[in-house]
């Protein structure tokens, strides 16, 4: 029993020195390779889009890899200008950014082109942790409006875009901050009626035609089966007609017959759902919830506060995605342009969820560092 | 920002407060994932089949496949009515990625005309994703060939076959096959109206005249179904299903395409129709109508210039003259003494005296005969015989127009003869109450002299004479005419044995016309027998024929004028007609022919030596036999029959 504890001691002296936590990684691999197989079925079963995941998969896993050799000390070091450099690369996609599909969001830097939203979606709570654990917990009002503040700015640059899903990301990743750093439920009160109240200006200021149009389409999708409602009624039949069993991996109609819209990023929920049924469906939420169980899990032994915010409200947006994704594909919320993470198609977002994980990685084996 | 503060931090309740959060997180967490799957479990397990079906008819359609038509042939089975394939050549705008390039190169290799490429244009504006559009409808073997061997060259462009009708005899037959024509809005609509629609799907043509017409439904067959797998864009992926079509059935008809063609040879530079009848049954041997026209032009569209040239043209080619009215004239006489022994107004040896006039007292009009120094004494048969006008003009009038049209009627004159085609025309039998409902007049006795010799308001078509005679022949006994002899059908048994099973059509006889005196019909016939021995026209034949010959004026005589066909227009000249059938016990064949405004004689002279012409071919000198058809069709090109016909001897006059 000695030797095989000394054993398990090893392994795990093993890992902690490579700075991964073991559980996280596999839910995220089996994620990442559920992703592989979807994405071979949903675009049309060419190897070469596959190819191209497992690339940014790579590309994923180094930058994880190397992000979680940073002690988080360091992140809380550098909180403060690399937020005010990233609000200033949001200043500058409004001002001379690329335009690609209609919105605004991507900076070309002449040797790089890369969208400031992403990273502000991680530097926005470790701003934001950094701030509200400048003093002890609970958090104060004051400190809360401020926070608030400094969420709204990047949120709002980024609404502008425009880009509804990532701005809906990063407000969230910055609210969990302060809701974990014990927000009091009357201040949280307050601040949901004043986000309720925010709505019809959003409406009517904020949001362009065809987000509103997505609004109105999520109420009554029938209402245009074929225009607007088209995305979401193919979307319902994929998911309902896949059944208890699903119709098997390559076998689903809606999608391999291309009657789903956007079935490789937005829609691949559907694709899943259509092939692998409520089983399949079953399998793939307890796997997520597994990985937000693990990442609350390390939030909880973090030794520091700043840690346990940035560690927690990492974890919780990632669940925004899914919560998103789902509920939009499957009827529940309206269309936002949130993918499936670490399963849908599309290199960038998945790049900033895996180096987020990194950053949990670090939180989760870097124990010994003093403020 | 602030300047770093010092903090001495509670550890422990931090971690506490933060645990306590965290686990409301966790909470709100698992609750967001049972929403969520519960909203799934509802599409997939409550709502399962609403989604399955909607999937379902997302992903499969029904392509609706058109059965073959029925074939028709002729009483020995030479093929009237061809289904044969026509290439078109088509474009999916979708699989062409310069749509105006293409165009014009393609146009340019096949030498397609700028007017079909600007009707393919403007069809374009109106069509549906990934259906097909017509850019030429018939491609000659050489364009297909040349088209085929470039085809890499043009993704989207694809060469399709169709089988469409083609006639091999053309003109020969179109007025009793008419012919398929492309459904119209009002065949659609006729269509829809009979619940047909869906049988029709697939169809390009439908019957437009004649047998086509009468027997669509018989020839069309019934519709199969191709279920396939259809992509979002309407495209084809793969078949999952298939039921054939049933073919049509074939129609083989009592027609004889060779006698058809003596029938055609002999009207030729003429205007007229010949009717030939099998007395014994009823069946048409042979109907045709001269000048005609090529059903094949119709199949595929008639342009607008050549559609133009039919309508206008003077000889009138697109009216079937077998079923249109003419004046019998003296044909009619057999019948008229019929009916003067069966009311007993003559006798057969009753004798009337022709001074080659007739005037009925207290009228100053003459009636002429049309011998100007009259006939003598007159009899039955020899009325008959020398067709003599007053012997007929006293019966017409001892009889009076009741009693005519009353046994006309019972032969079948002025009405329709139940023919399986729908062109036919009833013709005119007068009677006093016709002239009070078309002309608001009174019947005069006058009207009744011109009925007595076959003129006047009466009017008779060809077939009707046929019918008439075949009444007459058979000593009353009524038969029905008609086209069809027996339709085949396709069977295929379960053990993928097919055949084709044969039914021949049955036509209840119509109840017989029964005389008082059987004899009558034996006087009348006889008279017939005797009256065609005289004729030039039967000199030399071998099959014992009977006939009468008729002339009839078209143009109104005056009083005291003589008619001389040289000095009076083409159109006002006389039409010769002639009835006959042989042999005469027994007989196997009537004729009825009638020829427009001849230019010298009258029925003896042009209308009988063309009722000769068919009963030569009908027994045995045969000038057409069917080695001759085989040896024309072997070198196929198009069927022009004349040359293979051997040169027929002319009657001496």
């Amino acid at each position: 029993m000695r030797t095989s504890g000394q054993d398990q001691q090893k392994v795990h002296n093993f890992w902690q020195r490579l700075h991964i936590d073991v559980p996280l990684l596999i839910g995220i691999l089996l994620l990442l390779t559920l992703g592989l197989f979807l994405v071979y079925s949903a675009g049309g079963q060419e190897t070469a889009v596959v190819y191209r995941k497992a690339r940014s998969i790579g590309v994923a896993l180094i930058g994880m890899f190397i992000v979680a050799q940073i002690p988080p000390l360091v992140y809380r070091k550098w909180a403060v200008p690399v937020f005010i450099l990233g609000l200033l690369m949001l200043i500058g996609v409004l001002l001379f950014g690329h335009v690609g599909k209609g919105a605004q969001r991507w900076l070309d830097l002449g040797f790089i082109k890369f969208q400031p939203s992403e990273i502000m979606k991680l530097i926005v709570p470790i701003m934001i942790a950094w701030y509200v654990s400048q003093d002890n917990l609970p958090v104060k009002i004051s400190t809360v409006v401020l926070a608030f503040i400094l969420v709204l700015l990047p949120t709002l640059l980024i609404a502008k875009q425009p880009d509804l899903g990532t701005s809906l990301l990063i407000a969230s990743s910055g609210i969990f901050v302060i809701f974990l750093a014990g927000a009091s439920w009357r201040l949280i009160g307050v601040c949901l009626g004043l986000a309720s109240a925010f709505a019809p200006i959003l409406w009517m200021f904020l949001m362009k035609g065809y987000q509103k149009q997505r609004v109105l389409t999520f109420l009554n999708p029938e209402q245009d089966p074929l225009g607007s409602g088209y995305h979401i009624i193919q979307s319902k039949i994929a998911i309902g007609s896949g059944g208890i069993e699903g119709k098997g991996w390559l076998q689903g109609t809606q999608s391999q017959l291309e009657f789903l819209p956007e079935r490789h990023t937005d829609f691949i929920f559907s694709v899943f759902s259509e092939e692998f049924g409520l089983i399949g469906v079953g399998a793939l939420l307890a796997l997520y919830l597994f990985v937000v169980m693990r990442g609350l899990w390390i939030a909880v032994n973090a030794q520091h506060a700043f840690t346990k915010l940035l560690a927690g409200s990492l974890t919780l947006t990632f669940f925004v995605y899914v919560f998103v994704n789902i509920g939009m594909v499957s009827g529940l919320l309206p269309v936002v342009g949130v993918p499936l993470p670490l399963v849908s198609y599309g290199g960038t977002s998945m790049v900033t969820l895996m180096l987020g994980f990194g950053i949990l990685m670090a939180i989760s084996t870097h124990r010994r560092f003093h403020v | 920002m602030s300047p770093r503060r010092v903090v001495i931090r509670n550890q422990s309740a931090e971690a506490n407060l933060f645990a306590r959060r965290a686990f409301i997180a966790f909470t709100g967490v698992v609750l967001v994932l049972l929403i969520l799957f519960g909203n799934v479990y509802n599409l997939q397990v409550e709502s399962f089949e609403k989604y399955q079906t909607r999937s379902n008819s997302n992903r499969i359609k029904l392509l609706p496949v058109a059965p073959n038509r029925g074939l028709i042939y002729d009483r020995n089975g030479v093929l009237l009515a061809d289904n044969k394939p026509v290439y078109s050549l088509e474009v999916i705008a979708e699989d062409v990625e310069d749509i105006k390039a293409s165009i014009v190169e393609v146009s340019k290799l096949l030498n397609i005309t700028p007017e079909r490429q600007r009707k393919f244009f403007k069809s374009m504006k109106r069509k549906r994703r990934f259906k097909p559009v017509e850019l030429h409808s018939r491609l000659s073997d050489q364009q297909v060939a040349l088209f085929s061997v470039n085809q890499h060259k043009f993704p989207g462009i694809f060469v399709n076959a169709r089988l469409k009708r083609y006639y091999p005899f053309s003109d020969l037959t179109t007025h009793n096959l008419g012919y398929v024509a492309r459904i119209n809005r009002k065949d659609a609509n006729k269509l829809a109206l009979d619940g047909k629609s869906e049988n029709y799907a697939a169809t390009y043509g439908i019957g437009r005249l004649g047998i086509e017409r009468y027997y669509e439904d018989m020839l069309h067959g019934t519709i199969g179904h191709q279920e396939v797998e259809i992509n979002n864009q309407g495209r084809v992926i793969r078949t999952l299903n298939y039921t054939p079509p049933v073919p049509g059935k074939d129609l083989t008809l009592t027609l004889d395409i060779e006698l058809q063609m003596i029938a055609k040879r002999a009207l030729s530079g003429k205007r007229g129709a010949i009717v030939a009848m099998d007395p014994r049954t009823g069946g048409i041997l042979a109907m045709y109508s001269n000048p005609s026209y090529d059903g094949n032009l119709f199949v595929h569209g008639i342009s607008t210039k050549n559609y133009k040239k039919l309508l206008e043209s003077k000889d009138l080619p697109l009216i079937n003259r077998s079923v249109q009215g003419y004046p019998p004239a003296s044909t009619v006489k057999p019948f008229l003494a019929l009916t003067g022994l069966e009311e007993n107004i003559i006798t057969p040896t009753t004798i009337v005296n022709d001074p080659g006039w007739y005037k009925l007292e207290g009228l100053p009009n003459k009636y002429r005969d049309w011998a100007t120094w009259g006939h003598g004494k007159v009899n039955l048969t020899k009325a008959i015989i020398k067709s003599c006008n007053t012997y007929f003009f006293d019966l017409a009038f001892k009889l009076g127009i009741t009693k005519i049209s009353n046994m006309m009627e019972k032969f079948g004159f002025g009405d329709y003869t139940g023919i399986d085609i729908y062109e036919e025309n009833k013709a005119i039998m007068p009677s006093v109450a016709w002239k009070r409902a078309r002309y608001n007049q009174h019947w005069y006795t006058g009207d009744t002299l011109n009925v007595g010799i076959g003129q006047g308001y009466w009017t008779v078509t060809p077939l009707q004479l046929t019918q008439a005679l075949t009444t007459l022949v058979n000593h009353g006994e009524r038969k029905v005419p008609h086209l069809l002899k027996a339709n085949s059908e396709l069977i295929i048994e379960s053990s993928g044995n097919a055949y084709h099973q044969i039914t021949p059509v049955i036509y209840e006889p119509r109840a017989p016309l029964k005389l008082k005196v059987d004899n009558h019909w034996e006087v009348v016939l006889n008279a017939m027998h005797k009256a065609a021995a005289a004729y030039d026209a039967f000199k030399g034949s071998t099959y014992d024929a009977s006939g009468k010959t008729g002339s009839a004026q078209v143009a109104r005589i005056k009083q005291g004028e003589e008619y001389d066909a040289k000095t009076t227009s083409e159109n006002k000249r006389d039409n010769a007609m002639f009835i006959g059938f042989a042999p005469y016990d027994n007989p196997e064949i009537v004729v009825a022919v009638a020829i427009e405004n001849v230019a010298i004689g009258g029925g003896g002279t042009n209308a009988g030596p063309v009722a000769r012409q068919m009963m030569d071919q009908y027994f045995g000198d045969r000038v057409i036999t069917r080695q001759t058809l085989k040896a024309k069709k072997s070198t196929k090109a198009k069927p022009k029959f004349d040359s293979t016909i051997k040169t027929i001897p002319q009657e001496a006059d």
